[in-house]
């Protein structure tokens, strides 16, 4: 058995949560909602993370269109992720919620703008 | 030079000043947006992580998808948008506000006039650290604003002053665009930000938090070079001696709070010392009747979804003043006791919408009894926290009971259950 104390990050009220550990089987206590639960077992068995950053933008309004992924994806993978954006670039105009990357590194979740890029008219 | 009449004109078009603009064309105000900057949404635009909306929109929101919905919205219902556009003055006695454009000068006349105009962050220079002045010393937000908006890294190795919110996101940011960010140094001795940004912002990417521990010197002619740490006692925050370490950085970024703006109407309008903002009754009305105020102007809020719904207020109560001709005058003021820092409004209004009361405590507590009144009501909260704005909603009920009691002010007190 191993007791852990985590800080809930599913919403900013942040709940400090007292987990017991035996095997894969895990007691919450401290939550104030069942998202606490949830939360703490995932974090335990299996942390996750929904990562947020940008991509370079051609011929846009301005030089980068923010993303998130469409779900968490394992913490081990934000570095790769990162990379990935990195090594990109998408062409105006973007709308907000399109898919920029489908299937990240294989997990299954996808990388969607998070606004609007106009194009840039032409001269400027 | 051009003079215009409108029924509403909302200066600030953060997220305040967009929810305050769509409440006042829903209700069929000519509602005029004014923004300095070149698109509307303020900070949010900037703040490409997750987190907002959950009180509002009960999902997970970044902060330009929360800005979209507003904006959107802004579109939909009408509201004139007036981007690039920078306020000279607001005259109170002639009830005009001039503005600066691309343009020229241009005068507005409003029935109702909403100051949105947010928070600015504390300089470098107001903390009096001794040392040379490099480059390479910045606020969050404007790291923020380099990293995320324009594309530019602001330098190699970072350390970070202050555990505000914005602080910790950015070490997280910082370290994702490739920067080693070695530390976070906080003065007191618990953060200032969020524990879900402790978490996910330093603990995901191991990055170490020094409580009690601040800069006490910057070093480096042209480039920052490095700067020294000390610790400090947690109760007297007197500097103790023997402590100080040198740290090599080509970078400061700091986190050290926000400052509400409100010098277009501060020669006019009565502001809370403690908030640092302008007053606001229950309507969101400041103290002078035809001026209207919400967000981080106000007070400094931690939720924008808090922010929102004061905006919402200002906006309904404005459309109420533009089609009625007044509000109604009697208020009551809130009091703080011992234990409250912010506390926002700073008047109740005996009749109209409920309203939330908002504050800040200045000890962390377990579990706390808080109380209104006296006699009003009373209720229990787990998990207080100075960084965490506790909020509190006030029903038409308790404003009947209020009337009843017939009390000459509401105090706010908050006690520790053990």
């Amino acid at each position: 058995m191993e007791n852990r104390t985590l800080t809930c990050i599913s919403c900013p009220l942040g709940c400090d949560l007292e987990a017991e550990v035996v095997g894969d089987t895990v007691t919450v206590t401290g939550n104030r909602c069942d998202k606490g639960v949830a939360y703490a077992k995932a974090e335990i068995l299996n942390p996750q993370r929904v990562v947020t950053s940008n991509i370079l933008v051609e011929g846009g309004i301005c030089p980068l269109v923010s993303v998130k992924t469409s779900a968490p994806i394992p913490k081990g993978l934000i570095g790769n992720m990162i990379q990935e954006l990195k090594n990109m670039k998408i062409r105006a105009p973007i709308r907000i919620g399109q898919i920029l990357i489908r299937n990240l590194l294989g997990t299954g979740i996808d990388v969607i703008a998070t606004r609007e890029v106009e194009t840039c008219p032409a001269g400027e | 030079m051009k003079e215009m009449t409108t029924d509403t004109l909302v200066i600030g078009g953060g997220a305040a000043g967009m929810a305050a603009a769509v409440e006042c064309a829903e209700r069929g105000c000519r509602t005029i947006l004014v923004e300095r900057e070149e698109y509307i949404g303020g900070v949010l635009n900037q703040c490409i992580h997750n987190g907002f909306g959950l009180h509002v929109f009960k999902e997970e929101l970044t902060g330009p998808e929360y800005a979209q919905l507003f904006k959107s919205q802004i579109r939909q219902k009408g509201v004139e948008t007036r981007s690039d556009l920078f306020v000279v003055k607001v005259d109170a006695k002639r009830r005009e506000v001039v503005t600066m454009g691309k343009n020229g000068c241009a005068i507005y006349r409003p029935q109702a006039l909403i100051m949105t105009t947010g928070a600015r962050e504390r300089p470098f220079n107001s903390l009096r650290i001794p040392g040379t002045r490099p480059a390479g010393i910045y606020t969050a937000g404007v790291a923020q604003r380099f990293v995320n908006l324009h594309n530019r890294l602001p330098g190699e190795r970072a350390f970070v002053l202050g555990s505000g919110d914005i602080g910790l996101i950015m070490a997280r940011r910082l370290t994702l665009e490739g920067m080693t960010v070695l530390g976070v140094a906080e003065l007191m001795p618990h953060p200032g930000g969020l524990a879900r940004n402790i978490s996910q912002c330093l603990h995901d990417f191991n990055i170490p938090l020094y409580l009690s521990t601040s800069v006490v010197e910057v070093h480096g002619r042209e480039r920052l070079e490095g700067i020294t740490l000390a610790k400090f006692d947690p109760v007297t925050l007197q500097r103790l001696p023997g402590t100080d370490e040198t740290i090599a950085c080509d970078t400061l970024i700091l986190s050290v709070g926000l400052l509400p703006q409100n010098e277009l109407i501060e020669s006019f309008v009565e502001t809370d010392p403690v908030n640092r903002g302008v007053k606001v009754d229950s309507f969101m009305r400041t103290t002078h009747p035809w001026v209207f105020a919400a967000g981080n102007n106000v007070g400094v809020y931690d939720l924008v979804d808090f922010v929102t719904l004061d905006g919402k207020i200002a906006g309904q109560s404005a459309a109420k003043m533009v089609h009625d001709g007044f509000l109604p005058e009697k208020r009551v003021p809130l009091a703080r006791t011992e234990n409250i820092s912010t506390l926002i409004p700073s008047l109740c209004c005996l009749e109209g919408n409920p309203f939330t009361i908002y504050f800040r405590s200045k000890k962390t507590m377990k579990k706390a009894r808080i109380s209104i009144g006296p006699g009003l009501f009373e209720t229990i909260r787990m998990g207080i926290k100075p960084s965490e704005m506790v909020d509190i909603p006030f029903t038409v009920k308790h404003m009947e009971k209020l009337k009843q009691l017939g009390l000459s002010k509401i105090e706010v007190s908050l006690k520790e259950v053990l």
